[in-house]
This record gives C-alpha cells, sequence and structure tokens, in this order.
C-alpha cells in the first residue's frame, strides 16, 4: 500500500530540535518509514559524532517509539504541518535491572539506618542503629570492617566524591570520620551540633580538589561546614528557626538547606552568608534535589571506572558537571510534609518555576535522575511519582506498593528507577515503558535505605530486619 | 494587764539583760545537744514521734542539698541508646505501628498439613438448636411447623438472593446480617473494622457453617488488605483467618482476633 502512493504521501516534513529549543538543521522530508533507529542514524550524522551515540524522540512531550508513519496515523496528525521532534540523548551504556538477591549479609545488631556506595562503586558503607558503621566487601559479599565510634544511631552517611574520606553523623550530633581503607577512625568525633544529625554533603570535586570541605545539618537548626583535614568547624549557617531536614552542596558552590521551618534558604561558601530565601512551601520541606546532584556525587568517575591523579581530578568532573547541565542554569526540587513538590531554578529567581501537585501524602524523598531529565518523588500514599525533570510536567504515577514508600534511586544511565518501602518489598520500574520491571521481595520487614552503586553492578538495601541485601542482575 | 504584757512592759522600758545577747547565743548553740539528748531518751511514744519528725526532717534536707549539688556541677548528660533505631526521616514523625510481615508461610503449611490450627478459643459452649433457631408457623391454619429463623447473626454475601418464600426452610432475618467485623491484632493489640469474605467453620456444626451462622468461636475470613501485609515472597496478603469472640447476637457486633 505505501509503494502505491508514492511521492508526498511517503514522507512527511520534521524539524529536529534540542531539549533546549535550538533546531538541528532547516525542516526537512523524512519518510513515513523512519523510526527511532533512523531518526538516530540522521542526528548522528547532522552532529557530526564520532560514536553512534543512542538518543531518544519525543513529540509533544510522548515518546516516539513507532516509525513515525504509525504515529502520525494513530494521532491523526496532518501531513502538511512541520512535526517537531525534540531528540534527547540517552546514556551510552545500559544497565542491567538486578532481579535477585546475591546475598543477605547479616552483621549489624540493629536496624541499618543509612547504606552508600563509594563514587567508584568499589566500597559499601553502611550506618545503624547499634551506633557502628560497617564496610562491606563487595568482592566476596562479606563484612570488612566494623567502624566503632559513635554514641548513639547513626544517622547518615556520606562519601567523599574522590572516594578517600567516609563521614558519618548519629543521633548525638557528632561527626566521625573514617578511613575507608582501614576501616578506622580518622581522628576524634567532630562535636559541635547540639542534636542529631539530618544530612551530610560534600563540596563539589570540580570546586575544589582534593575533597576537604562537606556541610552537615542538624536538628537544633543550624548546617556547618566543616574541614576534614583540619577537623574544626569552619563556618556554622545559622538562620533556620526549626530542624535543617536536608542540605545540598549545588555545583556553582551554593548550598541549600531546607527546613521544617517551610523555607529553603541558599548560603554563599566563603564567608558562609545567606543569599537567598526560597518561601512557598506549607509545611516541613523534607527533602531537596539538585539536577547535577548524581554527577557531582560521583566527582571524576564514569562508567568507564577509571582512576584518575588528583589534579586530572577537578578537570574530568568539571567535564562530567558540564556535559551534565548543559546551558540551562541547575534545577532544585523540594517535597514537603504538604503532599507538593516544587520545581525552582534558584541561581534565576526567588520564585519557583512549578509546583508538582498530585500525591496525596507526604513526600518523604525526592531524587533527580543522573542525567536530570527526570525527577522521582516517593510519598507515603504508597505511590512513586515520575515527572519531567526540566519543566516538571507530570509524567506517570507508578503503583504497586502497598506501604508507604521511604527512598528512592536511580540506575546511572537514568533509565531505571528502584523505590524501596515499608512493606519490605523493593520495586524496579522502568522509565521507557513505564511500568514495573522487577519486584524484590525478600526483607522480613521495613525498608529504610536503598542505593544503586554508580556502574550499576549491584544494588544494596537495608531496613528494619539489620540485614543488608546486595541484589545483581 | 496579762502576764506576758509586763514582761513587755518592762523590756520597753528598762531594756534587757546586759548578758542578754551572750546567754541567748549559748543556748542556741547548746539546743543541738538538747535536743539530740531528748532524742535519745525518750520513750514511748513520744520517742516514736520525735524520731519520725527528725527523720522526715534529714530527708528532705539531703533532697536540698542533692539539688543544690547538680547545679553547681555541669556534667554531659550520657545519652542512652535506644531500641527502635529509626531513619533521620522518620525521627519527627510519630508513626502508629501497623501490621507488619508476620505469616510465615511454610510453619502456616506445616500447620495445614497437621491439621491443627491453633485458636485463641478452642473449646465454646455448644449452641442448641432451639437456641440457634426459632419455629415459625405457618400455613392457613398455622399448624405448619417446618419453617425455621435464625436467632443468631449471619453473613450471607454480596450475592445473596432469597430462595422463593414459599420454600425456604431456613430465615435469616436482614437484621442480624452482618459485613463487618472489628478485628483485633493480638500481638499489636489494636483493632480495625474489616469486611466479612466469607465463614470458614462453625463450631457447632457443618450446617450451621453452610447457612453462614456466626456464634462465640466461628473461624471467618476477612479482607485485611487495609494493612498492607507482604508475604516474603512479595506477594500481597487480601485475606486472613479470624475467630470470633464475643456473642454478636448480644451486642449488635462481631468482635474477632486475628489469626496469625
Amino acid at each position: 500500500m505505501e509503494t502505491s502512493q508514492a511521492g508526498m504521501g511517503n514522507t512527511v516534513m520534521c524539524l529536529l530540535t534540542d531539549p533546549e529549543g535550538t533546531n538541528l538543521g532547516s525542516a526537512m522530508y523524512i519518510p513515513q518509514t523512519a523510526g527511532p533507529l533512523q531518526l538516530t542514524q540522521l542526528v548522528n550524522r547532522f552532529l557530526n559524532n564520532e560514536e553512534m551515540l543512542p538518543y531518544s524522540f519525543y513529540v509533544s512531550d510522548e515518546e516516539l517509539l513507532v516509525p513515525v508513519g504509525t504515529y502520525l496515523e494513530k494521532n491523526n496528525v496532518s501531513v502538511e504541518k512541520v512535526l517537531t521532534i525534540v531528540y534527547q540523548q540517552q546514556a551510552v551504556f545500559r544497565i542491567r535491572p538486578v532481579n535477585r538477591c546475591s546475598q543477605t549479609i547479616a552483621g549489624h545488631a540493629e536496624a541499618v539506618l543509612c547504606v552508600s556506595f563509594s563514587p567508584d562503586g568499589k566500597q559499601l558503607a553502611s550506618g545503624s542503629g547499634d551506633t557502628t558503621v560497617r564496610l562491606w566487601d563487595l568482592n566476596t559479599e562479606t563484612p570488612l570492617f566494623t567502624c566503632k565510634g559513635h554514641r548513639n544511631w547513626v544517622l547518615s552517611i556520606a562519601w567523599s566524591p574522590d572516594g578517600k574520606h567516609l563521614v558519618s553523623g548519629s543521633k548525638s550530633g557528632e561527626i566521625c570520620c573514617w578511613n575507608p581503607k582501614k576501616g578506622e577512625l580518622d581522628g576524634n568525633p567532630l562535636t559541635g551540633h547540639k542534636k542529631w544529625i539530618t544530612g551530610i554533603s560534600w563540596e563539589p570535586v570540580h570546586l575544589s580538589s582534593p575533597c576537604r570541605r562537606f556541610v552537615t545539618s542538624s536538628k537544633d537548626g543550624d548546617a556547618r561546614i566543616w574541614d576534614v583535614t583540619l577537623k574544626k568547624t569552619l563556618i556554622c549557617l545559622s538562620g533556620h528557626t526549626l530542624a535543617v531536614t536536608c542540605v545540598k552542596w549545588g555545583g556553582d558552590g551554593i548550598i541549600y538547606t531546607g527546613s521544617q521551618d517551610c523555607t529553603i534558604k541558599m548560603w554563599e561558601t566563603t564567608q558562609g552568608k545567606l543569599i537567598r530565601e526560597l518561601k512557598g512551601h506549607g509545611h516541613w520541606v523534607n527533602s531537596l534535589a539538585l539536577s547535577t546532584e548524581y554527577v557531582l556525587r560521583t566527582g571524576a568517575f564514569d562508567h568507564t571506572g577509571r582512576q584518575y591523579p588528583p589534579n586530572e581530578e577537578m578537570k574530568k568532573a568539571l567535564e562530567r558537571y558540564n556535559q551534565t547541565k548543559g546551558d540551562s542554569p541547575e534545577r532544585l526540587v523540594s517535597g514537603s510534609d504538604d503532599f507538593t513538590m516544587f520545581l525552582w531554578e534558584p541561581s534565576v529567581s526567588k520564585q519557583p518555576k512549578k509546583r508538582l501537585t498530585g500525591h496525596q501524602q507526604l513526600v518523604n524523598h525526592v531524587y533527580f535522575s543522573p542525567d536530570g531529565k527526570w525527577i522521582a518523588s516517593a510519598s507515603f500514599d504508597i505511590s512513586v511519582r515520575l515527572w519531567n525533570g526540566v519543566t516538571g510536567q507530570f509524567v506517570t504515577a507508578f503503583r504497586g506498593h502497598v506501604g508507604p514508600v521511604y527512598q528512592v534511586s536511580w540506575s546511572a544511565d537514568s533509565r531505571l528507577l528502584l523505590s524501596g518501602s515499608k512493606d519490605s518489598t523493593l520495586k524496579i520500574w522502568e522509565i521507557r515503558t513505564k511500568t514495573l520491571k522487577q519486584d524484590l521481595p525478600g526483607h522480613a520487614d521495613e525498608v529504610f535505605a536503598v542505593d544503586w552503586s554508580p556502574d550499576g553492578e549491584k544494588v544494596v538495601s537495608g531496613g528494619k530486619d539489620k540485614v543488608l541485601k546486595l541484589w545483581k542482575g | 494587764m496579762p502576764q506576758g504584757d509586763y514582761i513587755d512592759l518592762h523590756q520597753k522600758r528598762h531594756g534587757r539583760r546586759l548578758d542578754y545577747e551572750e546567754r541567748k547565743r549559748k543556748k542556741e548553740a547548746r539546743a543541738v545537744h538538747k535536743r539530740s539528748k531528748q532524742a535519745q531518751n525518750s520513750i514511748g511514744i513520744k520517742g516514736k514521734m520525735i524520731a519520725k519528725k527528725n527523720y522526715a526532717e534529714k530527708a528532705q534536707m539531703k533532697k536540698t542539698l542533692k539539688m543544690h549539688e547538680e547545679s553547681s556541677s555541669r556534667r554531659k548528660v550520657d545519652e542512652d541508646v535506644q531500641e527502635g533505631a529509626v531513619p533521620a526521616y522518620l525521627l519527627d514523625r510519630e508513626n502508629t505501628s501497623r501490621a507488619k510481615v508476620l505469616s510465615n508461610t511454610i510453619k502456616q503449611k506445616r500447620k495445614e498439613k497437621a491439621g491443627k490450627w491453633e485458636v485463641p478459643l478452642p473449646k465454646v459452649r455448644p449452641v442448641a438448636e432451639d437456641e440457634m433457631f426459632r419455629v415459625i408457623r405457618s400455613g392457613k391454619r398455622k399448624t405448619k411447623q417446618w419453617k425455621r429463623m435464625v436467632t443468631k447473626a449471619t453473613f450471607v454475601g454480596p450475592g445473596f438472593t432469597r430462595k422463593p418464600p414459599k420454600y425456604e426452610r431456613f430465615i435469616r432475618p436482614s437484621g442480624l446480617r452482618f459485613t463487618k467485623a472489628h478485628v483485633t491484632h493480638p500481638e499489636l493489640r489494636c483493632t480495625f473494622c474489616l469486611e466479612i469474605i466469607g465463614i470458614k467453620k462453625n463450631p457447632n456444626g457443618p450446617m450451621y457453617t453452610s447457612l453462614g451462622v456466626m456464634t462465640r468461636g466461628t473461624i471467618i475470613e476477612v479482607n485485611v488488605s487495609e494493612l498492607g501485609l507482604v508475604t516474603p515472597a512479595g506477594k500481597v496478603v487480601w485475606g486472613k483467618y479470624a475467630q470470633v469472640t464475643n456473642n454478636p447476637e448480644n451486642d449488635g457486633c462481631i468482635n474477632a482476633v486475628l489469626l496469625v
């Protein structure tokens, strides 16, 4: 049938644009049999890419998975109008979804409260209610070191972006620095906060290498910037009237703190002065996420797993940061107890860009995908929602959990999303098909913390049943 | 003038003795010894009363001393490590403890194979037929007595339609039909109002089970999807057994305890 219609019937006028709006070439005729594969080849040719990079295509916010002709028929789009196709680069590597529990490692004497992979994905640390931080060997999947030094539950844990330091905060307000190679306490516990530590964030590698400074937030209402080599507080950022629930060090050198007093404050890091205050939420701000967060966390490490000498690290990290950030300013999303989230562009304006509503219970955790294109939000209303990372438009709600969803984590290629919930299961959702990819039951009790390793090989989850589970593909 | 007034009047006119302050001071100093001698040498009820009073004073003094000691020295309070560790995002929240993963399917399968269930009420008083049913007379002369009306609480199910009235032998009045039960979780000690799915077994006999009569000790199946239970394999549990613990026809509601 198609061959009989020669000439005009067979082609359609298309214009390829990138996500920021710049056109790639001018409008051209493309045969209707062209599908995503052919369009990928076209884009690669136009951009003069040396290697074939994968792209995904969107027509009016809907992904194009079928040949252009079929899409036109289904949606009754007129052939005479110019079809705008937005192309987005996808990650070059593809992560395999995990589907089995490779190991259940016991060791902690109390519930596991936080887990974190190192930025290169080679080391794993977990903090628990039994006041210890444990380091685990990923090759043999057994315990490696038990780090004692805290006096109360270990509430948060963070690796420096170069993987050389590990810092953990506890319920009594003290912070311990650990040497991950030996599993020993580095110096004395740092005191200063008067109540428990709610979050820790390191300064990005592209701003200063080697990594020295990190910021911690606490229930007592301040955030403090510490130096790990000097072992003392550099600056104390006070201003919030209630507990600071989360803190993030942005790629442009600004610290964002979200608090129970419903505001988000932006601080500059040389003197600790307040730059801006972002108001808008009606209740506690529970979680913050930056569009470049994943890149800042992994620093100079990428999917190739190469190690860089210290002076090159900074350059490589800066390169990766600029690539992910693109030309647009850094975006911030905040999730709150008032059931909504706000998308901000903090360097541009004090007013939020968009208010993301839809959840029916408080939003516990928000996370940008590693390429910054999607936002995932975990809420106590047993659903995980996916939003467009640039415009804040709602995309889909992932339903499947039967208990409040506590944490989410992305795979390094942004194609898979992992969620851990109070109902003791973890679920992997596929972004392309927007459905459940894999259900990972097995925990005996609530799952408090999940993490996907930056090299995509393993997933770790820990919870109230005191064991750590490692999942593999 | 009263006696004390004469004394006062003299004191005002002539003042006190010259050694008055000295004597007063010494007397007060001796008072301690006098008091102690009195306390040691009194016997009987008087001695007991003095001892009681002295003890109360001593205890009070100790308390005030301790209080003063506390404020003068500052010490860091040693916080105990508490049980029930929760992550930072759950710390300021009071979470109502809900039912968690509890059913162990292997244990259940083994129990089922053995044919024995551990129930909270293993033995119940048997209900006689004349207590369960009331005879309904029918017919033109009201002589026929083959109809019976159930006097206890029943469950009929959503798709229930009565048999044609001429032929129905057992009448289950709609006033005694229940759809929901107040089910208590034995370990968590909290009660939920859950829908009944069906009657599993009435200990008084299979006839009552098939009629759907709920008396004390009946095993019913309830819809637990709102509790959010998940089996270790990852499947969502939506039906569980519970045993009725009260007499619903007397109370007007069904109370049951969940069988875990």
